[in-house]
């Protein structure tokens, strides 16, 4: 990391492939103009208040309120991910039925779908009226317009993450040590526990530090079945438009860097988890 | 061997409930919200389905919608091959901190990558007042619009070709450049052929996530009805009008844009085995 930062981007092995300076340096270049100077605009932004400022606009009981809700609900979510993913991911790799590959397919739905669609169409399942709203009405859940909606609107968005982390280890997997396992009168669920488990846990984990990461930012397919009541069911996203909306632009920059520096954070130990799978599939 | 057989895999009842499980979830969770908004489109009959859909307000936001992404996906794409060509054909210093730049954009919320282009842009800096001074509106106007699904849809390409081209290492370009085939012929006849089904799956993410995102969008665009909506924008407005069939007769093309994209995937994976799509 010294090396790098003393001579960043300097070739380290001579190739006879044409082409490294343009493509490393118009990359660099498009990377600077669409992501980086602006990223940098809002930090120089933020820098412009003082930190009083910048300080009573975090912790306003609003704004507080919000990043506990997106943080605990995408916890929450991405819980729920790991854990109904995984036996996803499990089922695919391991078991035959009919029309796998549709299912198959159907995991990468959220991704695909647009977020102000899926959160339209969210909203209309879990009202009261909605098709599965009206059997949890009569028991007295309310899920559209409440925090369980937010959960249901992360778990949506979050699913895919886990289920194709965990895919490839499973199907990597060396059946072989299982065998080994089960002759030495290790039961399945030993098996599972001390075996496969331990083999699954770097990208189990990558999986839900995804999903936590992006619901954490999610909005669209949140805010309508959310019901946006502050205190109680609004995301920090939202409250980022909010002050935006009131021409609070240093306020809305305020709360968007403390979201930014969380992120980093995110990417940072998703890159290293992934590094460590990786290690651990090769090793 | 058959006894081996049993001790590796479980119990019937318990394969039959965790496939019970795994296919409850995926039905609750996926597939009822796409059947809810065929049927919330189609609950007013086909008329109203159709009407909704060519009507001016809509139409404009159908062409307002392939315009950016004839802007942004070209754009991306080019952006995805030369960056991966750097990435996976060279060895150099601060290379793994490049690829996590290049996934800076997955990792930004939506609402900030759009909240990025109003603070560059908008009336509070010298850029701004320049800007104004000369009659250029970028932001609650397309340029923004633009500026903002380019930003958000960045990465798809590079991350698709990236391990791929990795994977696949330096040896066939190598030889064909000792062989006497200049750059441009060494990637259009040895690479490309061999990247083309992830590249072509890249610029399918690429596109449904250009037209269907909402969140940067939203914030850079000033809701102007006709002007500056999107497919998603309009489908917002028309659903906070409680005008619900409009807006999920509009919202069902891009439904149907992601089960497009889908089954070409799937296509692509049951053809071309070699090929597999990566996530994250």
């Amino acid at each position: 990391m010294a090396l790098a930062l003393q001579k960043p981007f300097a070739r380290t092995r001579y190739s006879v492939i044409p082409g490294f300076g343009i493509t490393l340096g118009l990359t660099l270049f498009y990377l600077s103009l669409i992501v980086l100077i602006p990223l940098a605009g809002l930090v120089f932004k933020t820098a412009e208040m003082s930190l009083p400022e910048l300080w009573r606009t975090i912790s306003d009981n609003r704004v507080l309120h919000a990043f506990k809700i997106s943080f605990g609900l995408s916890f929450a979510a991405a819980v729920i991910n790991a854990v109904l993913g995984l036996v996803v991911a499990w089922v695919l790799v391991r078991y035959r039925f009919p029309f796998k590959k549709l299912v198959d397919a159907l995991v990468d739905l959220p991704f695909a779908m647009p977020t102000a669609v899926s959160g339209i169409a969210l909203a209309a399942l879990y009202a009261p009226n909605g098709w599965i709203g009206q059997y949890l009405a009569p028991m007295g859940i309310k899920v559209a317009f409440t925090q369980l909606g937010i959960l249901v609107a992360l778990v949506f968005i979050g699913l895919p993450f886990v289920v194709r982390t965990t895919e490839p280890v499973l199907a990597d997997l060396d059946r072989e040590v299982e065998e080994a396992a089960a002759s030495l009168g290790a039961s399945r669920w030993q098996t599972f526990r001390r075996v496969i488990f331990p083999h699954l846990m770097p990208s189990l984990l990558t999986g839900f530090a995804m999903a936590f990461a992006r619901a954490v930012g999610e909005y669209g397919s949140v805010i309508f079945i959310a019901g946006n009541m502050p205190y109680v069911s609004e995301i920090v996203p939202l409250v980022i438009i909010i002050k935006l909306e009131q021409y609070d632009y240093s306020g809305a920059t305020a709360v968007a860097l403390v979201m930014l520096i969380a992120s980093f954070i995110m990417l940072f130990v998703i890159n290293w988890l992934q590094k460590w799978s990786r290690s651990r599939r090769e090793g | 061997m058959m006894a081996t057989r049993n001790l590796i895999t479980e119990p019937v009842w318990m394969r039959v409930s965790l496939t019970a499980v795994a296919l409850t979830f995926l039905g609750v969770l996926v597939v009822l919200p796409v059947a809810a908004i065929f049927a919330e489109a189609l609950s007013k009959g086909f008329g109203v389905y159709v009407a909704s859909i060519i009507e001016p307000d809509a139409w404009a936001a159908i062409k307002l919608t392939l315009l950016v992404a004839v802007i942004a996906v070209p754009l991306n794409l080019v952006f995805g091959l030369v960056a991966s060509w750097a990435i996976a054909k060279f060895e150099f210093r601060g290379k793994s901190f490049l690829i996590t730049l290049i996934d800076l954009p997955f990792a930004v919320s939506p609402v900030i990558s759009g909240l990025i282009y109003i603070l560059l842009f908008g009336a509070h800096n010298f850029l701004g007042n320049w800007l104004i001074e000369n009659d250029i509106q970028v932001v609650f106007a397309v340029p923004g619009i633009v500026l903002a699904t380019i930003f958000v849809t960045f990465p798809f390409v590079a991350r698709e070709l990236i391990p791929l081209m990795q994977e696949q290492g330096t040896e066939e370009e190598e030889a064909a450049i000792l062989l006497g085939a200049n750059g441009f012929q060494t990637f259009w006849r040895v690479t490309l052929p061999n990247i083309k089904w992830a590249l072509l799956y890249g610029v399918l993410l690429c596109n449904a996530r250009a037209m269907g995102e909402f969140g940067a969008v939203s914030v850079v665009s000033g809701h102007i009805r006709g002007l500056t909506n999107t497919i998603p924008l309009h489908v917002e407005i028309l659903y906070n009008e409680y005008n619900f069939a409009a807006a999920f007769s509009v919202a069902s093309i891009l439904t149907v844009l992601a089960l497009v994209t889908l089954v070409l995937k799937t296509i692509i994976e049951l053809r071309f085995s070699g090929f597999k799509t990566r996530r994250g």
